[in-house]
């Protein structure tokens, strides 16, 4: 078991005129290298639930572990949870700020207090993995590329501390349909690659569907749904009443079915769509 | 920590203080203030702040919520207290070590922390009781009549609803940011004071450009809706004055006068 969520509560602002409950008893079970993705409208408590697995929130009640490590227990080292637990904001350039990508890469790895040499070793290992030429670019500013290299070098400084679970909060959001390709064919390289469990919150069913082993779905706080991509969207209704919705393509495979074509329901990539149509195309 | 800064915000109750115009809102803190100075002897306390105590009842917000503004505060209100107490001159009646507590130190130090907290409270209640649209255009409203020496009235209120408008989104802007970077192992809370300013220049520096950005992207907004300053500008809702506002002034008016008379005669 990766990571274990046990009733987890958290409550903002908590006795103010402005107190909310941004998670509302939340259990979860990651295992270890899975890849999960996490859907909910927009204020439906996934970032919260997010920054409470390295640390930065802390639950009002509950528990979680990371690999059988309790990190919400008291005094523990947060330098610690942050080195197991990778995290990516939304807009992640935007915490650039050194003079220079390499420098700025190497931050995460040097707060962790690595030798020179090992830092080195990471940054340029991190930046060749998110898909840049490490000698093009690692003396130039971060500012002066383009929105997809500093997404790209944001999410290496996150890699280059070499967390066993990476959590992506939209990392796509905002770019060109050619760098948010790259962006997930490279997360997916990290997965597959080097094992890493991966929490990807995105507002893409397509994308979800394509990537993920397993969903959750939250709403209000609470987690209302968890299973295989095929469980989640054969729900199509439940999802469309949370203000959610499956992949296009398969509403596309739904209005067939509807339409007296003998075809499955159940496909949620273009690909297993293609397969599908061509078999009812040669098999007439 | 951030959110402990209650100075500059607004609570939003719907109470007699809250409907008041800010205008006389405005002008009966200043009021307040000039009698905190003018109040000489402890006696003479009791009447600002029996005025603060009937307003801070009038107003719905709940005094812990108010105390809690002053936390932010508590290093001001110890340092005038200590520097009071130890460096005035008298009679000794207490010895800590080289320093002497002096018995006109223990009055001036109380006196001074007592107007320093009447002072915070009450001017904190003035934002907590008036949304920051209210404020400034009563501002604007008080500072009519200095445009014709050349004050740009209008252009000063538009700068600070600005102002108040992004100081909940900088606070924001700054929490994210310093989240990403505590993501990547930053250490905010401890070192000595030469690593601790060090460890801020990865929050200032992306803090500096997002702001940039937003101070371009919002004049450019303003620009596409035709925003042109003060001339001919008509409002959406215009300031008058109730029977509750006349109330008020008086009430403010009797308070200071009390001051003044025990003060004076």
């Amino acid at each position: 078991m990766s990571i274990l969520i046990e009733n987890l509560t958290h409550i903002y602002n908590q006795n103010t005129p402005f107190e909310t409950t941004a998670l509302n008893n939340v259990n979860v079970e990651i295992g270890k290298g899975e890849f999960i993705g996490l859907i909910g409208h927009t204020g439906s408590g996934k970032s919260t639930l997010i920054q409470h697995l390295n640390g930065l929130l802390k639950p009002s009640s509950g528990k979680i572990s990371i690999n059988g490590f309790d990190i919400t227990k008291k005094g523990v080292a947060l330098k610690e949870i942050r080195q197991r637990v990778g995290l990516v904001f939304q807009y992640p350039e935007h915490q650039l700020f050194e003079e220079t990508v390499y420098k700025d890469v190497a931050f995460g790895p040097t707060n962790l207090g690595l030798t020179e040499e090992e830092i080195d070793k990471r940054v340029k290992e991190s930046i060749e993995l998110v898909g840049l030429s490490f000698k093009d670019v690692k003396d130039r500013s971060p500012f002066e590329l383009s929105g997809g290299q500093k997404r790209r070098v944001a999410i290496a400084g996150v890699v280059a501390m070499k967390p066993e679970v990476l959590i992506l909060d939209e990392p796509t959001a905002g770019l060109d349909p050619k760098s948010r390709d790259e962006v997930l064919s490279q997360i997916k390289i990290l997965h597959d690659k080097y094992k890493i469990t991966i929490i990807l919150v995105s507002h893409s069913m397509e994308d979800i569907a394509r990537l993920v082993d397993k969903i959750f779905v939250m709403d209000h706080g609470n987690l209302v749904l968890t299973g295989v991509p095929k469980e989640v969207f054969s729900k199509s209704e439940y999802l469309e009443s949370l203000g959610l919705g499956v992949p296009q393509i398969t509403n596309l495979m739904k209005k067939l079915k509807k339409s007296g074509k003998d075809i499955k329901e159940d496909i949620f990539t273009v690909e297993d769509a293609t397969q599908e149509i061509l078999k009812l195309i040669r098999g007439k | 920590m951030l959110k402990d800064i209650t100075i500059g915000q607004y609570y939003p109750v719907d109470s007699i203080i809250h409907r008041l115009d800010p205008r006389i809102k405005i002008l009966s803190t200043f009021v307040y203030i000039l009698s905190l100075f003018i109040v000489k002897d402890f006696t003479a306390y009791l009447y600002p702040v029996i005025f603060l105590a009937g307003v801070v009842m009038l107003s719905k917000v709940p005094p812990s919520y108010m105390l809690r503004g002053l936390k932010p505060l508590f290093l001001i209100i110890i340092l005038t207290f200590s520097i009071n107490i130890f460096l005035t001159k008298g009679e000794v009646i207490y010895q800590l070590g080289p320093l002497d507590v002096t018995k006109e130190g223990l009055h001036q130090a109380i006196f001074m922390g007592l107007r320093l907290i009447l002072l915070i409270v009450g001017t904190s209640l003035l934002t907590l009781a008036t949304s920051p649209i209210q404020l400034t255009d009563g501002i604007e409203k008080i500072l009519d009549p200095f445009k014709k020496i050349g004050v740009p009235a209008h252009e000063l209120a538009m700068m600070m609803t600005i102002a108040l408008r992004f100081i909940p989104t900088l606070l924001e802007e700054t929490d994210k940011i310093m989240k990403a970077q505590m993501a990547r192992g930053a250490d905010f809370e401890s070192g000595n004071i030469l690593n601790r300013a060090k460890s801020l220049v990865p929050l200032l520096v992306p803090l500096f450009i997002s702001a940039f950005r937003r101070a371009e992207e919002l004049a450019m907004a303003m620009e596409a809706r035709c925003y042109r300053g003060g001339e001919n500008r008509t409002r959406m809702k215009e300031l008058s004055f109730h029977t509750r506002d006349f109330i008020a002034s008086v009430v403010t008016m009797l308070m200071i006068g009390a001051i003044l008379i025990d003060r004076f005669i």
